[in-house]
């Protein structure tokens, strides 16, 4: 019997993982779809368009790398990837910085109903169109603008200016909206990690008489890596491939103090109608943005494991 | 394990494989012929004792697409249906800079508009989405029309404006120049409009010490730099137009960095020095900038007679318009002046009848009228159309006025190219304004980024 069986037991075995894993993939198979069709179809189509010379309607003529090195010609390119990466800063390290502090004092402080009113409060950027946002922000920081009558109205005249058209602030102003919109995120997703941690760590580390702000160094912040880690490649990849806020406030001026590669992509694709110039920028930009994510995501993988 | 991993692939890859035929299918043509010139009547209509083409006596739907923010287009079809009863329009409107990335698609699907406003002109045709108006030129003897009414919208076998086969039309003709504020000029001293370019200086430099915001105008980038307006306008009073045309219109070896240009462009750059324009200007897109006129600041402010209409609402009779003028007294006078183009799509259904429309909104004396009175532009049509009355002191008086003093017709230099306005001329203008940018440079730059473009 023994004999026997052994050769049947792994064949059922193996049927079993191969079921199993069928039905599997039958389960995921909608969401494959759709991913498929939005997301890998236009990828591989931006890879195939980027070696063709097209104007979106007309014939399409092979060129090879030659959009790759016509891309390099756009005006102010480098500037453009120094503009993303200096947006790193605001929509990206401010806002998690930030939050993680905001975070932190609502969850201790603010648990009741001033706490959830405050994370609404916070969160709410998130969910307004940002076209209006957009409008609105630009009505803030006109000259004649709300902040400029508030500086004016505390003898701060000298500072007025007409922010978002000022070739120094144009790019910090633009920031500021950024970090308007992401912290909520932010916050929101930390806050959910910190509901996580084990409170007898924070019991033991007051017995032993630890301040707040040791607390938040020695528990608060090593036990959040992952949930930073998910922070800080959201928010990079916002930065790196940004457009809608730049295009919104500034579309890429004064100048092209704010112009990010997002803006040249959808110049080239919808104004020159390039579309092979704009596919081939459009993966140089998805290379920049995955060289950036990977160290984080292998950083934050590490101290998860 | 590998007979696994193997399976997973290929299922992955028969879905992708599947996928990406599908989306083939479902992509532009990658090869569309260019159409040729449409003689046979749409299926609908029924032949016509008339020789002309028009909208038959059967009952059509013309599918049209206009520009948001302008209604005169449709007022226009509604009269036209009063007087057709049988033509009904469905008609979609779109903003203009979403016009540029919608007209290809639209021009190209399976039910093309028989009308469309046409952001620009040049790659559609190309494109062979746009049909040759050759023929209703021909049949409705607009070949006889004022030279310059139709040129623009002329392309020859090279692709280049200005003349060969016609493949737009234009419901109106705009004419730009400087509006100013009569009560702010009278108050600076000004009793007539001034005739040459140092005259104009000279009342800018009052405006100024008076303080007064001597010139309103828009540079953000999301409308597109204004001061465009006031360059190109400098550029005809210092040089001859048709180097500028010629660049515009993309002939062989044309260039914007001329030594006439390059004083235009010092003369610009010395009104940004000296505070004429405001300091803001960088943040102020085109509708802030009209409002601001309209609500009495800035003496003057570079704009086209489209804009009648808001500032007799803002400032009736306060309002008045004149032509650039020119560097040297008794010069010509010169102005961007272009049609509010339209185009059928190759492939309309009812290409007759939008011909007949284009004929019927030039020529017919109730809408010249609405075209007027909804715009301020010129109509066009034939030398000795009627001649559409305007009520008394509204701007559009002073500006149909003007018509008839231009020597010369510009388009605008920011259509020289497709992103000519949002690469070149808005950033280096906005660096100008900055301080990071001098008249020299900013020719040669955009002459750089002209190059770039023609060159892709």
């Amino acid at each position: 019997m023994t004999s026997d069986n052994h050769p049947v037991a792994p064949a059922l075995s193996r049927w079993n993982i191969r079921r199993e894993s069928i039905v599997g993939w039958l389960f995921i198979l909608p969401a494959l779809l759709m991913y498929a069709f939005f997301v890998l179809v236009p990828f591989l189509f931006t890879i195939l368009y980027s070696f063709f010379r097209w104007n979106g309607v007309g014939p399409m003529t092979w060129v090879g790398v030659k959009n790759y090195i016509s891309v390099l010609q756009v005006p102010n390119l480098v500037g453009t990837i120094f503009n993303a990466f200096w947006l790193v800063v605001w929509f990206s390290f401010i806002p998690v910085g930030l939050g993680l502090i905001v975070a932190s004092v609502i969850y201790r402080v603010a648990t009741g109903r001033f706490g959830a009113v405050a994370r609404t409060v916070l969160f709410l950027p998130q969910v307004i169109a940002l076209v209006a946002a957009g409008i609105i922000w630009g009505w803030l920081l006109a000259l004649p603008g709300l902040i400029n009558q508030m500086l004016s109205a505390i003898g701060l005249d000298a500072l007025t200016r007409a922010w978002l058209g000022d070739f120094n602030w144009a790019l910090p102003s633009v920031g500021m909206v950024g970090i308007w919109v992401l912290l909520g995120f932010c916050i929101v997703l930390l806050q959910t990690g910190m509901g996580k941690i084990d409170p007898s760590f924070y019991e033991s580390a007051r017995l032993d008489g630890a301040s707040w702000f040791q607390e938040f160094l020695a528990i608060t912040v090593p036990l959040l890596r992952h949930e930073i880690g998910v922070c800080l490649t959201v928010t990079v990849i916002a930065a790196l491939a940004a457009f809608d806020i730049i295009w919104v406030t500034t579309a890429g001026g004064p100048g092209n103090a704010t112009s990010v590669p997002g803006i040249q992509i959808y110049i080239l694709a919808f104004t020159q109608r390039s579309i092979g110039l704009a596919s081939a920028l459009a993966v140089m930009l998805m290379a920049l943005v995955v060289i950036v994510i990977l160290p984080i995501q292998w950083l934050t993988r590490e101290s998860a494991q | 394990m590998n007979k696994k991993v193997a399976l997973y692939w290929l299922i992955s890859l028969l879905i992708l494989a599947s996928m990406l035929l599908s989306a083939c299918g479902g992509t532009p043509a990658t090869t569309v012929a260019p159409v040729a010139p449409v003689t046979e009547a749409p299926a609908t209509e029924a032949p016509q004792e008339a020789a002309l083409p028009n909208c038959g006596t059967d009952p059509i739907l013309m599918n049209v697409v206009f520009e948001t923010g302008w209604d005169m287009p449709t007022q226009l079809t509604e009269e036209f249906t009063k007087q057709f009863p049988n033509v009904t329009w469905n008609i979609s409107m779109e903003q203009f800079a979403n016009l540029i990335t919608t007209t290809p698609m639209l021009l190209s699907s399976d039910n093309p508009p028989d009308l469309i406003r046409l952001p620009t002109m040049v790659s559609f045709a190309q494109d062979g989405l746009l049909k040759s108006l050759d023929e209703y030129a021909q049949a409705f003897g607009w070949n006889d029309w004022p030279v310059p009414q139709l040129n623009q919208n002329r392309l020859d076998e090279n692709w280049v404006r200005g003349s060969g086969t016609l493949y737009a039309m234009g419901l109106n003709y705009s004419m730009t120049g400087v509006f100013y504020n009569k009560k702010l000029a009278a108050q600076i001293g000004m009793t007539e409009p001034p005739k040459t370019v140092a005259e104009f200086e000279a009342l800018l430099a009052a405006a100024k010490a008076a303080g007064l915001q001597p010139i309103m105008e828009w540079g953000s980038a999301k409308s597109g730099m204004g001061l465009a307006f006031p360059l190109q306008n400098l550029m005809a009073a210092y040089g001859p137009v048709e180097p500028i045309n010629d660049w515009i219109f993309q002939k062989v070896g044309a260039t914007i960095d001329t030594p006439s240009n390059l004083i235009a462009a010092q003369h610009l750059q010395d009104w940004i020095e000296k505070g004429y324009f405001p300091p803001d200007i960088n943040a102020i897109e085109y509708t802030d900038a009209a409002n601001r006129f309209g609500n009495g600041e800035g003496v003057f402010t570079f704009n086209g007679d489209w804009q009648n209409g808001g500032y007799d609402a803002a400032m009736s009779g306060n309002v008045g318009f004149f032509l650039f003028p020119p560097a040297e007294a008794g010069g010509g006078y010169a102005a961007m002046s272009a049609p509010l183009t339209y185009g059928i799509a190759a492939k309309a259904k009812h290409a007759d009848c939008a011909a007949f429309f284009f004929n019927w909104a030039a020529t017919n004396e109730t809408a010249r009228q609405i075209n007027v009175d909804g715009m301020g532009s010129n109509p066009g049509g034939p030398v000795g159309a009627s001649v559409p009355t305007v009520a008394a002191g509204s701007v559009t008086i002073d500006t149909l006025a003007a018509g008839p003093l231009l020597s010369g017709a510009m388009d605008f230099i920011a259509n020289a190219t497709s992103s000519i306005f949002a690469q070149g001329w808005t950033p280096e203008l906005q660096k100008m304004v900055g301080g990071q940018q001098d008249a020299a440079g900013l020719l040669k730059a955009v002459q750089a980024e002209y190059l770039r473009e023609l060159s892709q």
